[in-house]
């Protein structure tokens, strides 16, 4: 990264896909799609007013929107994840449900729907295998489902521990330790025991210099020792762990606040998201979105994440959902309360 | 009225009396854009009623005039509301008023803040917390009880 942060860099709007009819809360690109993947670039998009769209890149470059997902969700869909093979689509929906789509010959199907919390879900997320599936909601629970053959999702473990409403779920990038984010402040990490059993490992809050509002989303660098947090209480943090490849109860090394980036928004930061290449992009209530890169100058106190860039108005309303391609490195995906998705590339300033 | 309300009997003030605004047409320049300001918020929403009481949110002194700040430039605007006794259960459904109507009134540009004056909630930072989640907002806005509760408060008085 340290050639871009001696350059200027640029973020440059590609495109702006229109169609929903309501805020878009949340972004995931196909995994399985693109740049050295094959095929086109494929993003899904989900929104207030219960739909899913997918958008594909055409030949020429520009995203079409190819599908749209309806009539089963009858609430908002707050949040999307691709199976980690790009076959599988899982929604998560304020109706208390996860619809599990597939592609099938072209067209979208829904072929599993996962029942059990009590009212919204909030989000979804697949372990790296794709075996497992992790659901949270207002229920102040966690679910863990393991994907069986047949589109069969089993409940292995029902994980409570939050004290209020939980925002997100995301697994760790290579191994089985799940993180889940809440309003009452804390990230919880949950490893298995090996028989099905999963328990809370470590909280993060207040007293490990975590943060003091909501913890609304959680993104991990490639290597996955480092992982970063954004919050109500507008700052970004940091964390690390020196053996991020240990997942079981017994073995568990801790995470560790390592800094905190703040005063760079002014309103509730949403989405915040690691690219393979090290930048860390976030949006927010403040319309804006931030990047920002480790510091690798010498000086000593410096800070240990520079701010390599700030779009204010990337989009006319809150920033809710921020996500870099996972097969093209310059390519970032922003969606937003004004009901837009917007496509950005990443480019350096000629001079 | 049903049996059990929260505040039986609550303190009733005068309404103020309402400022005229100039019209457009009386203005030099008919195109020049008029900012927002506090009086044009104020006006957005003192009538909303009470959930629980015939009267306005003015009659009530839940919002004055000057409970309100408002940087047009910046496009903000922050309500601070005073529950008319400081265990109001009702807090929550006022606020959700307050937002509601400022939503479908103004820009979309506008930030809008919405908390409880200092000192006059039981759980004023769970109450603020909540009102100022809008994914909690958006959930609540899906129940059809709760929606329903809300046109009945912010629909105009006969």
């Amino acid at each position: 990264m340290a050639d871009f942060l001696e350059e200027n860099v640029g973020l440059r709007e590609i495109q702006k896909l229109e169609g929903h009819t309501d805020r878009v809360w949340s972004l995931a690109w196909n995994p399985a799609s693109g740049g050295a993947a094959g095929g086109p670039a494929v993003l899904a998009s989900c929104s207030g007013d219960k739909t899913v769209r997918i958008w594909e890149q055409s030949p020429s470059g520009s995203f079409e929107c190819r599908a749209i997902l309806e009539e089963t969700h009858t609430r908002t869909v707050r949040s999307c994840a691709w199976s980690p093979s790009g076959k599988m689509l899982a929604t998560a929906s304020f109706d208390a449900t996860t619809a599990i789509w597939e592609n099938i010959g072209g067209d979208y199907e829904c072929v599993s729907t996962l029942e059990g919390h009590e009212n919204e879900v909030k989000s979804v997320s697949w372990n790296a295998s794709g075996s497992l599936l992790a659901t949270c909601g207002r229920d102040k629970s966690v679910w863990i489902w393991e994907v069986e053959p047949e589109n069969e999702f089993d409940c292995v473990s029902v994980l409570q521990g939050h004290t209020q409403d939980v925002k997100m779920v995301q697994w760790h990038p290579s191994v089985d330790v799940l993180f889940s984010c809440s309003y009452d402040n804390t990230v919880k990490i949950w490893a298995g025991d090996g028989v099905d059993d999963w328990h809370c490992v470590q909280t993060l809050n207040e007293s490990q210099n975590g943060h003091t509002s909501t913890v609304w989303a959680v993104s991990f660098n490639a290597s996955g020792d480092k992982m970063v947090t954004c919050s109500d209480d507008v700052t970004i943090k940091i964390w690390g762990t020196d053996s991020p490849h240990v997942q079981s109860c017994d073995a568990y090394v801790p995470w560790k606040h390592l800094c905190t980036i703040s005063g760079y928004h002014d309103r509730t930061i949403f989405s915040v998201h690691w690219s393979r290449n090290g930048i860390i992009a976030s949006g927010a209530a403040d319309d804006a979105i931030r990047l920002f890169a480790e510091n690798k100058s010498c000086e000593l106190d410096g800070p240990m994440y520079k701010l390599l860039l700030k779009k204010e108005k990337a989009h006319e309303m809150d920033v809710n959902s921020i996500q870099w391609s996972p097969t093209r490195n310059q390519l970032i995906a922003s969606a937003s309360d004004d009901g837009t998705v917007k496509i950005w590339a990443l480019e350096s300033k000629p001079w | 009225m049903v049996t059990g309300l929260i505040n039986a009997n609550p303190t009733v003030y005068e309404k103020k009396e309402r400022r005229v605004r100039p019209a457009a047409s009386d203005m030099d320049d008919e195109y020049r854009v008029e900012p927002v300001d506090q009086l044009e918020i104020f006006d957005h929403i003192r009538d909303i009623k009470d959930p629980e009481h015939p009267y306005s949110l003015e009659e009530l002194k839940v919002v004055t005039e000057d409970s309100i700040e408002v940087d047009d430039q910046h496009s903000s605007v922050k309500v601070t509301f005073t529950p008319t006794v400081e265990h109001c259960s009702m807090a929550t459904v006022i606020g959700l008023c307050l937002r509601v109507k400022l939503i479908r009134s103004l820009p979309s540009r506008f930030k809008v803040d919405i908390r409880v004056a200092p000192g006059t909630h039981a759980t004023e930072a769970a109450v603020n917390k909540q009102l100022n989640d809008k994914e909690r907002v958006a959930a609540a806005l899906e129940n059809p009880n709760l929606v329903d509760m809300v046109d009945e408060c912010l629909a105009p008085s006969g």
